[in-house]
């Protein structure tokens, strides 16, 4: 790392304006995890970076050292996963995956099966009709990443072995419930024996063979809930692009 | 803090300081600029700092398209020669006038004021929509231009407001993205390029 640059193929998950034509980058990379650097003049039309640093593009970069931040001196797209940027439903997933990405990580903190994760699920959203399946997956990997894997074998209060039957799902406890802990703690939820099924075989398998679960809507429905209850215990907040895709999937575009 | 400031006497420190809290002025443009306008005549100076109260004091948003104005509606929408069938819908104020420039559009405009982000939290309430909706059922207009900036949060505020007025029957176009006057096809960035093939024309 002595050299005054170097090449990082990254992710760009946040960005911001700075100065006049310039922009903030948020990196997720392979090699260092999450990088802020700055596009010097990314905003002027004919500019070299433009396109090449644009939100959730995956590009190789040149960086150069700088005092504070690294300076981006070129960039080259490698996937700008197009078909995402044609429609409003999986762009706004892609908000939300990097949503998701920033909050969850820390500068500097390589995690380079995050990245590829990240990268498979845009490539996935990139050529997929409905991008709901692909973001609960998401959902669940990045839990597992992160430290927050929810205990899905044994009961994660008693450590009984859960009965083939509806137990309970407990953000608190990070984990399932069997039926009779599950009675005592108010904050569980039911979780169903298909719902537990699919995060089970989830869990332990890549994509490809993920998304060949059948889900039906009311199971789809309760994965859904159960994620999203699960993500908002550990962050303490809800992500604010969760809204926008809730209004877009119920047709409520503008209130 | 810059040691130079210190040393001039206070009211021109003072304008140093206002100066470099401008966009794009560094501590040595900010001295220059307080000097030159030292050494300039105190109607310079005047007519300057009249310049800069009048846009916070006489400016208001047009209530036709949203515009910064200080006549409402503004000389746009006022201007009954320009096509009032077609309405242009830009982000902010500042990108009318690139528009202009080109003279090659004579239809209205519709401010924003914002694109939806929903990293951000900004969503479509917070632009200027329901404005926009107003004057297309009024039922005059039969084309709606989408000139968001081609990102990420432009595209999808363009792709939203899309399907918000689909359903009214109006002609909407978008603004052709492609390669830029004075580019190089080297630098062009894969999006820039397989759009500038889709859109390409013939000659």
């Amino acid at each position: 790392m002595a050299s005054r640059s170097y090449q990082i193929d990254a992710i760009i998950i946040k960005r911001h304006k700075f100065a006049e034509a310039d922009r903030l980058l948020t990196l997720f990379t392979a090699d260092y995890g999450k990088v802020r650097a700055i596009a010097k003049g990314a905003l002027r039309p004919g500019s070299k970076l433009g396109g090449n640093v644009e939100l959730l593009t995956y590009s190789r970069l040149m960086l150069a050292r700088g005092r504070n931040l690294d300076i981006v001196t070129q960039a080259q797209a490698i996937d700008t996963f197009l078909p995402l940027r044609e429609s409003l439903e999986l762009m706004s997933c892609g908000f939300y995956l990097s949503e998701l990405v920033d909050t969850f990580t820390e500068d500097g903190v390589e995690d380079r099966e995050l990245f590829e994760l990240l990268l498979n699920t845009l490539q996935e959203l990139a050529s997929s009709e409905n991008g709901e399946r692909i973001v609960r997956y998401f959902e669940l990997r990045i839990l597992d990443r992160e430290g927050y894997r929810p205990q899905l074998q044994r009961c994660a209060n008693c450590n009984h072995e859960l009965l083939p039957e509806a137990n309970y799902f407990s953000p608190a406890q990070g984990g399932v419930l069997c039926r009779s802990c599950g009675d005592l703690d108010m904050a569980a939820r039911a979780i169903s024996v298909n719902a537990l099924k699919v995060l089970r075989f989830w869990l332990n398998n890549d994509f490809a063979s993920a998304s060949r679960v059948r889900i039906n809507p009311d199971l789809a429905r309760e994965l859904k809930i159960l994620m999203r209850d699960n993500i908002k215990y550990i962050l303490e907040k809800q992500l604010k692009s969760i809204d926008w895709m809730d209004r877009l999937a119920s047709g409520d575009l503008l209130r | 803090m810059n040691p130079d400031f210190l040393s001039a006497a206070r009211p021109i420190s003072r304008l140093i300081q206002e100066f470099n809290k401008l966009p794009g002025i560094g501590p040595k443009s900010a001295q220059r600029l307080a000097y030159h306008l030292l050494q300039s005549p105190p109607e310079k100076a005047r007519d300057l700092a009249e310049a800069i109260i009048a846009i916070k004091e006489n400016l208001k948003l047009c209530s036709t398209c949203l515009n910064i104005t200080d006549s409402d509606p503004c000389s746009i929408c006022a201007d009954d020669s320009r096509d009032r069938t077609r309405i242009c819908v830009v982000e902010e104020p500042i990108d009318i006038m690139p528009l202009e420039r080109t003279r090659k559009y004579y239809g209205l405009y519709h401010v924003l004021h914002g694109v939806i982000s929903p990293g951000d939290g900004i969503k479509p309430e917070d632009l200027h929509i329901r404005e926009l909706l107003d004057r297309l059922s009024e039922g005059s207009v039969v084309e709606v231009i989408l000139a968001t900036n081609p990102n990420a949060e432009g595209e999808a505020t363009s792709l939203y407001i899309q399907r918000l007025i689909s359903p009214l029957g109006i002609r909407i176009t978008r603004l052709a993205r492609g390669l830029p006057f004075g580019g190089d096809l080297e630098y062009a960035d894969d999006v820039t390029l397989s759009r500038a093939l889709e859109g390409r024309q013939e000659m």
